[in-house]
């Protein structure tokens, strides 16, 4: 019994990591400019916050404004980075350098290649956070090992923004459609899911609909609670909605593209 | 030959886009080791024909069994032995030829060191050697289909299928790849190509169909089919309402194709004699029947989109 599992498992293991490793393949080809960007980002981002608008804001609850910004600067990145490689990068393989066309021939299936993709975009998402998290520890922003737990989270929360984008890559008429999850979807989460201040300011329906809908909710609560070192037991609930949602939007993103892929 | 199992059996093959019959009901079987083509006008169904084989498109209904199995339960195996040329080029341009063709070989689980040596050796083949490290926009049209037919070696596949392999080529190229595919075929393995060039067809197939509204409508050796489509030879001549009205008044039947009229007769000497004697032409030439008067026969001189 295990041994058929184990059949069927190692050519759909071995077909996602071809398709993951052509894209490691593209992005090591440029490494210096690749890696450079996930370190300078966020390290102009915390300088414009620790030099201005900290100063103004002072502390939020009993930590500074800088400190409580940390996570989400980490988690925003991960969103963009997971979210961005999902819809826009995986659209333009996709569509027009018909890179699924050409893998699909050999015996790797669209199933791999749409769960390359994912884990892809969600690498992606895990360099980000790997990279802020060193500039975050020299900066003494972030609470250490306990804050090492980012990565698993990164990988977690990035395959779930991952899974959501290639969703929306299956059903864009377009790459401009794609503007829309984008400024509809991502934007208003990284403006609003307590990134930059906390979600309890928001109504109470508000905070309530960013609960129940919108991924970057959970993912900040959680990365709030690892770089600071304050863990609560809700940690099981947003854990457990973001696995759920990770659970239910993969065979969705597989089904989509197989419909508009498979003619 | 019964004793071999067909490479690819095809029995009341259909494909439906919608309810739109793109290939309705077609049988074919083609052999191991020989060359067999489909040719048809654009729209025919020779690309979804292809696709279907190719397993990367579920066919409505009807039987295909391609290396002796089906594409519907066993794609994955299918696939690791056919190589596949398809009709739009989809080479990685994120890579350099050479990797495109290390890149590709990882799919098929072939491990690094020896798709390297691959890649080397089918580089040669198709005589890329000075551009293997050439990035894949600044190759030519040509260099890109010499590539992808390289690309489709890779997996040293028992079954090639090419969708239009030379579409676009100049002469040159179309005979290298030509040449190419004739030492593929000594090698044993079996090609399955598309074409609208006859001469192409001609050359190539050891056996070919002619397609058109997703059906095929003969089947055979180019050579065998011309004889039996066409009886005798083409006189040509140029279109004039007075040829036109002379040949009519001779009783002599003839297709107008654009600028000239064509008689298709056994007796090539009468009719040439009589257009010379009586119909004040100032050229007629005769010339044996081609590939090409059977495809415009039989599909009609109507332009395809
Ligand atoms: N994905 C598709 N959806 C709908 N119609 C299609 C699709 N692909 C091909 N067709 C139609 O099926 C017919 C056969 O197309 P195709 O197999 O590409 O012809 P050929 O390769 O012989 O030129 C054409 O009428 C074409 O418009
Ligand atoms: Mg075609």
């Amino acid at each position: 019994m295990n041994n058929v599992v184990l059949a069927a498992a190692v050519p759909v293991a071995r077909g996602i990591s071809h398709v993951w490793a052509r894209n490691w393949r593209v992005y090591l080809k440029n490494p210096l400019l690749n890696f450079a960007i996930p370190f300078l980002e966020p390290i102009l981002t915390l300088a414009a916050i620790g030099f201005g608008i900290g100063a103004y804001v002072g502390m939020v609850g009993d930590v500074s404004y800088s400190c409580f910004f940390a996570p989400a600067v980490i988690g925003t990145a991960v969103m963009h980075a997971a979210f961005f490689e999902c819809s826009y990068a995986s659209y333009v393989r996709m569509y027009y350098q018909k890179t699924f066309d050409a893998i699909t021939a050999t015996p790797v299936t669209l199933r791999e290649v749409v769960l390359g993709e994912v884990l892809w975009g969600a690498t992606k998402g895990v360099i980000y956070a790997a990279c802020i998290l060193v500039v975050l520890a020299i900066a003494g922003l972030a609470d250490f090992p306990a804050s090492l737990l980012v990565i698993p989270l990164a990988l977690l929360s990035g395959v779930l923004f991952a899974a959501i984008a290639i969703c929306f890559t299956a059903i864009s008429p377009g790459i401009d459609a794609l503007n829309y999850p984008m400024f509809l979807f991502i934007t208003p989460m990284f403006l609003f899911c307590g990134t930059f201040f906390p979600l309890e300011l928001l109504p109470a329906p508000v905070q309530a609909f960013a609960f129940a809908f919108l991924p970057l909710t959970h993912v900040m609560a959680l990365m709030r609670m690892i770089t600071m070192g304050a863990p609560t037991p809700y940690a099981l609930v947003h854990l457990a909605w973001l696995i759920g949602a990770t659970v239910l939007f993969i065979p969705l993103g597989n089904r989509l593209m197989e419909r508009r892929l498979i003619v | 030959m019964p004793s071999v199992p067909a490479v690819i059996e095809a029995d009341a093959l259909t494909k439906y886009f919608g309810s739109f019959p793109a290939v309705d009901h077609i049988c074919f079987a083609v052999e191991e080791g020989e060359v067999f083509g489909f040719l048809g006008p654009n729209g025919a169904g020779k690309t979804t024909t292809m696709r279907m084989c190719e397993c990367v498109s579920p066919r409505s209904g009807g039987i295909l069994k391609v290396l002796g199995r089906d594409p519907a339960h066993h794609a994955r195996a299918i696939k690791r032995e056919v190589g596949v040329v398809p009709q739009e080029t989809n080479l990685d341009p994120e890579f350099t030829a050479r990797e495109n063709l290390v890149i590709y070989s990882r799919y098929f689980d072939i491990p690094r060191r020896e798709g390297e040596s691959r890649a080397e050796e089918l580089i040669k083949f198709v005589e890329l050697t000075e551009r293997a490290d050439t990035p894949i926009e600044q190759l030519s049209g040509g260099m890109k289909r010499r590539l992808i037919l390289a690309r489709a070696l890779v997996n040293e596949p028992r079954l090639l299928i090419l969708d239009e392999p030379t579409i676009g080529l100049d002469p040159q190229a179309r005979h290298l790849i030509w040449d190419r595919l004739r030492s593929i075929r000594a090698e044993g393995r079996t090609i399955v190509l598309t074409t609208h060039y006859l001469d192409e067809a001609a050359r190539l197939c050891d056996r070919l169909v002619i397609m058109d509204h997703g059906k095929i409508l003969v089947e055979g050796e180019p050579e065998s089919l011309v004889q039996k489509e066409i009886t005798g030879e083409i006189v040509e001549t140029e279109h004039t309402p007075a040829v036109e009205a002379c040949l009519n008044s001779h009783g002599i039947p003839f297709e107008v194709a654009g600028e000239v009229v064509q008689v298709q007769t056994k007796d090539p000497a009468a009719v040439t004699g009589a257009l010379l004697a009586s119909c004040s032409i100032g050229r007629v030439i005769t010339r044996r029947a081609t590939l090409e008067d059977v495809f415009l026969k039989l599909t009609g001189r109507r332009l395809r989109e």
